[in-house]
């Protein structure tokens, strides 16, 4: 067991799978944040009657199963899909089975785990800090970025932590739209998916194993992170 | 008044079970006090005055057209340069003190920020929060937080300053903590100022303007003394109804630890002068007391053998009958002074009292405003 763990061939298919995941969740992350929190204050503040209908799609992703959400996203983007013959008439080609296919469907995998922690600072902190800053002078966009943004920190830290291990942990999703193509497409999901094929349960556990560390790791960080900061507000 | 120093205001606002309707005319000289009983709309005009609502009308302050919607123009709250002090002081937490008295002041145009600094200090000064400039906002006590929000409004140098029940949030102890650095303010402020209550000592203290509000219109507005003194539309502050009057610290008994106070148009010298007590000012400071109706009573020549120390001489300006037919409020003119009395009927027949005939008022009890 230990022989096969250290072999050459377990580092070479390893360190791809944990660059590119790596990689995947920290784009998705950063894309998040800047589609998300705009969704989130819109959501938090908006009268429309629009409002729970574009709530509830955001949050859908929470309950659906990932192979649905998938599924749907490679019809959208394949090379007949509305999505993918765009893509094609601009020249780049189809986006299933590439890497920003695989963003693109981790930005609405992960998306409730961005906007909720958003979404409820905003509507805690009601429409009043913004107020303020308007009647001192700030224009609406500075006001946000100045006060709005600065007060909902906590939520932006929850939201980039919780996006970011959600999209390590992709894989129903990776699967449909993005296969299992080692440098492109494997992230470490697929390919603990693909040890436990072959019956290679010790690589699978090592990769295992590490996932499972590394969330609880992250979750407990934001917990005494966001504890620290809740003692030193009051 | 050619509207240069005026606040003009013709605003109307229907929401379902509410609506505004106000026309007012406001001198841009010294504090005018919104009051009225909650729900009355004070706080929605005075959104709309910072731009933060949008009723239908004009608002004109000084000549310039903050919103007039025959031209339509709307100047949003962010470029009005109006300051609005909240009732709760929503300082912003992700700064100390020193970060949220700035954020207006970074954000003036770079040549009017010395000259905003400065104001900065002298705010800083005259509402006493030197020495809070490095704490974090959540350390504050209520009272703190208000002056500091104050001072934050402030430094942005408003064309107008609105204070929304800046002290409602405030226990007793708080708000006297408080209204002394509001009163000194007063006296400092070169701006307009519209401050809304529902607290009766903070328009006795800080009104010179007063306008009352009922359901969404004006009931009643002018200069403080005359409004209180108004006995066609009585104005209630809490207790009963009562003048608004300015002495001047003109001597004293120290014996007896008694004040006199001269009033405006009348010969202290010859005794027609009030008698105050408890009182630490200084000579010639001014001081403002309240003369409840019920305290005043009227006799035709100077009583000589009585215990009540203050008598003063008037002219009967009116005589309005009351809610209750047994009682009449009589509006009184001393010197340049107005006073209200209640009277019974009875004795206003007895004593065949009439307008335009000299009396003299004899005052049971004054009330200092402090």
């Amino acid at each position: 067991m230990s022989d096969a763990l250290f072999t050459a061939d377990f580092a070479a298919t390893a360190w791809p799978a944990i660059a590119l995941t790596l990689r995947l969740a920290a784009v998705t992350t950063v894309l998040l944040l800047l589609v998300g929190t705009p969704l989130a204050w819109w959501l938090a503040r908006t009268p429309s009657r629009w409002r729970e209908g574009a709530g509830a799609l955001v949050t859908l992703p929470l309950v659906l199963p990932p192979s649905v959400l998938g599924f749907y996203m490679l019809v959208l983007m394949g090379p007949h899909g509305p999505l993918g013959q765009l893509t094609q008439a601009l020249g780049w080609g189809p986006l299933s089975f590439t890497f920003t296919g695989l963003v693109m469907g981790s930005i609405v995998y992960s998306l409730p785990f961005a906007v909720q922690p958003l979404r409820a600072a905003f509507t805690e902190m009601g429409p009043r800090p913004i107020e303020v800053a308007l009647t001192l002078g700030a224009s609406p966009l500075n006001a946000f970025v100045t006060v709005a943004l600065p007060q909902a920190r906590h939520a932006l830290l929850s939201a980039a932590v919780l996006s970011f291990a959600h999209t390590l942990g992709e894989f129903g999703m990776v699967l449909m739209i993005g296969g299992n193509i080692p440098g492109q497409t494997r992230v470490l999901s697929t390919l603990i998916y693909g040890h436990v094929e072959a019956m290679e349960y010790a690589q699978a556990h090592v990769l295992a194993a590490g996932m499972a560390v590394f969330a609880f790791v992250a979750l407990l960080a934001l917990a005494w992170l966001q504890g620290r900061q809740n003692s030193s507000r009051s | 008044m050619n509207g240069m120093d005026t606040l003009d205001i013709d605003l109307h606002l229907q929401r379902p079970a509410f609506a505004l309707q106000v026309q007012l005319r406001l001198p841009t000289q010294g504090v005018t006090v919104l009051w009225g009983a909650s729900g009355c709309g004070k706080t929605t005009l005075l959104r709309c005055l910072a731009g933060l609502e949008h009723a239908d009308g004009h608002v004109h302050l000084q000549g310039i057209a903050l919103q007039d919607d025959a031209r339509g123009i709307f100047m949003p709250a962010w470029q009005r340069r109006v300051g609005l002090v909240f009732q709760e002081a929503s300082l912003f937490g992700h700064l100390d003190v020193r970060g949220n008295l700035n954020y207006g002041l970074r954000r003036l145009p770079a040549q009017a920020q010395g000259t905003a600094r400065l104001a900065l200090d002298r705010a800083i000064e005259v509402l006493g929060i030197g020495g809070l400039l490095h704490r974090r906002t959540g350390t504050l006590s209520g009272g703190e937080r208000q002056r500091v929000a104050i001072a934050r409004a402030l430094a942005m140098q408003p064309r107008l300053l609105l204070l929304d029940e800046p002290l409602a949030a405030l226990d007793a102890a708080r708000k006297r903590e408080v209204l002394p650095w509001l009163n000194a303010l007063r006296q400092h402020l070169q701006l307009p100022v519209v401050y809304v209550t529902h607290a009766p000592d903070e328009v006795a203290h800080l009104a010179d303007t007063l306008v009352v509000l009922e359901q969404g219109r004006v009931r009643a507005s002018g200069p403080v003394q005359a409004v209180l003194a108004s006995v066609d539309v009585p104005v209630h502050l809490g207790d009963d109804v009562g003048a608004l009057v300015t002495g001047t610290v003109c001597g004293g008994d120290a014996q007896w630890g008694l004040t006199r106070l001269s009033l405006p148009g009348l010969d202290a010298e010859s005794g027609a002068a009030l008698w105050v007590q408890g009182l630490s000012e200084a000579q010639a400071s001014p001081v403002r007391l309240r003369i409840l109706a019920r305290d005043v009573s009227v006799t035709l020549t100077r009583a000589q053998d009585t215990s009540i120390q203050n008598h003063l001489p008037c002219t009967i300006e009116q005589i309005a009958a009351s809610a209750d037919p047994q009682q009449a409020l009589l509006r009184l003119q001393a010197g340049d002074t107005r006073l209200l009395a209640r009277l019974t009927t009875r004795a206003v027949h007895q004593l065949q009292l009439q307008p335009g005939q000299s009396v003299w008022a004899q005052i049971k009890a004054v009330s200092l405003v402090r």
